[in-house]
């Protein structure tokens, strides 16, 4: 099932003026600096279907922005958030794509600094609830609604078993857990929503994993 | 869990609860929230239903395209006149929906129902059916459980996303969740709260989704009065104890399959329908600044 909670359905609480344009693409920018991790110097957004015809009376690009700078679906800042990405030098570009995705509102985030950059896929499926279904090149599917960890590993036996036990030692419960990868024994991702909140603890100890090259930890 | 709307009656008249406590019942055992945690948080989304509410019906809103605002309130200086033809509870809760819906529109606050360019139907029935039934702040919370339980099987059975299945998807779907919660409200059994959600369904098949300039303001403010109406009219058949030939579950499905069938120009891009007349392309020239020609 898609949606799992009744506050899927009466909720979220949100500035206008659309559940799946507005409330949906802050959460999709939202969810793209989470995985980032700091404030970006960039955001190159593009536009797919419903999203690329209609984003401009939908809000969706103040929204996506506004959720870039991590503020929640309420946040009235949302109204201003192209004018306060310019006054907090994060340079923003937005495209309108022609092409056919499997999902009607779609939009590509590419987010990063001079560091280094991230790229995530994410669709609006309506109501606000979105899902995440690529990162960096690798389809996934992530909710944002639970705690998560992304963990970027080498495709090799064994990778699931020492992240699963290190997480079974410290009473963590794995919700769903999905892994995928581009080339047979190269670089792969496990996606796994957890009922508890991972501690720094936990995550210097999954990085310490021979096999591991990069753990994010998703908050609730 | 209950997968469909016969499951969910059935787990409500075995348990002999409201439907409203199986939605409790399930959202505790899924999230591992208490009682107390899972009505409190509702208790914060009746408070924003209910300030947009107020909102709309007594500040002069106004979108930043113009195109929508002070409609709901329009409608309260009418009420009071005394000379509404379709009675006072009935455009009140018109009023109210579209109140919501222009607050929505102006960027405002409000709280998705089961999507934001359909919040006005569900509180808008809400705060009209107070005056008449009193219930206390408890059972207007109740009513918003109901009202996501049936949205909840729609959600996961169908859609609930105009760019997926057009607005019977969205209007349709918080007109037909209304209609059961104002059943469940008035003291109806939750089968026939079921009967009142099929009938009001029934009778938003096929709407599309059509926005005049991508805009969630024409035709959506007034598809929600329409919608708050259709919700009340239902609930009353179904109390009346008329049945639904067809059943709730095959309605929801009925609405699915239509939206599969429905052109993208109809499904939220601003291509087909009312979007596409000469007004409405007339009226996004002028709110977008690009000539008509380039259209």
């Amino acid at each position: 099932m898609k949606y799992k909670s009744v506050f899927d359905i009466i909720g979220p609480i949100m500035i206008g003026p659309s559940s799946s344009h507005t409330a949906g693409a802050a959460r999709i920018g939202r969810v793209a600096r989470h995985l980032f991790g700091r404030k970006p110097e960039f955001a190159k957004i593009s536009f797919y279907g419903s999203f690329a015809k209609t984003y401009r009376g939908h809000g969706t690009d103040v929204a996506i922005v506004g959720g870039i700078l991590d503020y929640d679906t309420f946040d009235t800042r949302i109204v201003d958030a192209l004018t306060i990405a310019k006054q907090e030098g994060i340079e923003v570009s937005m495209t309108e794509e022609d092409a056919v995705t499997d999902h009607p509102n779609t939009a590509r985030v590419i987010i990063g600094d001079k560091e280094g950059q991230i790229e995530v896929v994410g669709i609006s499926i309506g109501g606000g609830k979105i899902e995440i279904t690529e990162l960096n090149g690798f389809s996934l599917r992530l909710s944002g609604n639970h705690p998560a960890l992304l963990i970027v590993h080498n495709d090799k036996y064994g990778a699931i078993a020492g992240v699963a036990n290190i997480l079974a030692k410290h009473e963590i419960n794995i919700g769903h857990m999905e892994v995928s990868r581009k080339e047979k024994g190269k670089e792969a991702l496990m996606v796994i929503e957890i009922d508890q909140n991972a501690d720094e603890v936990i995550i210097n100890e999954l990085n310490s994993l021979p096999i591991v090259q990069q753990v994010v930890k998703i908050h609730d | 869990m209950f997968r469909n709307v016969a499951e969910l009656i059935e787990l409500a008249e075995s348990k002999k609860c409201k439907i409203a406590d199986i939605m409790i019942e399930q959202e505790m055992e899924v999230t591992g929230r208490s009682r107390e945690e899972v009505t409190s948080f509702m208790d914060r989304n009746l408070t924003v239903m209910e300030e947009a509410v107020l909102r709309g019906i007594t500040e002069d809103v106004k979108s930043h395209s113009g195109l929508t605002g002070g409609d709901g309130k329009l409608l309260q200086e009418y009420i009071k006149s005394g000379k509404s033809l379709s009675g006072d509870l009935m455009l009140d809760a018109v009023s109210k929906a579209m109140a919501t819906n222009e607050v929505n529109a102006a960027m405002g606050t409000i709280c998705a129902t089961p999507t934001a360019g359909s919040a006005g139907v569900v509180p808008g029935t809400l705060f009209a059916l107070k005056g008449k039934l009193n219930p206390t702040r408890e059972q207007m919370i109740e009513y918003l459980f109901t009202a996501g339980a049936f949205g909840f099987v729609v959600a996961n059975n169908a859609s609930i996303s105009g760019a997926a299945g057009g607005c019977q998807a969205e209007v349709g779907s918080a007109t037909g969740m209304a209609a059961a919660a104002i059943v469940e409200l008035a003291g109806g059994t939750p089968s026939q709260a079921a009967e009142a959600m099929a009938i009001a369904l029934k009778n938003m098949l096929g709407l599309v989704c059509d926005p005049v300039a991508g805009l969630v303001e024409v035709p959506c403010v007034k598809r929600n009065a329409m919608g708050a109406s259709n919700a009340i009219v239902a609930a009353d058949m179904a109390l009346a104890g008329i049945v639904s030939r067809i059943p709730c579950d095959e309605v929801i499905d009925a609405m699915y399959k239509i939206g599969l069938s429905m052109p993208s120009a109809l499904r939220e891009t601003a291509q087909g329908g009312l979007a596409a007349t000469p007004t409405g392309r007339e009226l996004e020239a002028k709110i977008f600044g690009i000539p008509l020609n380039e259209k």
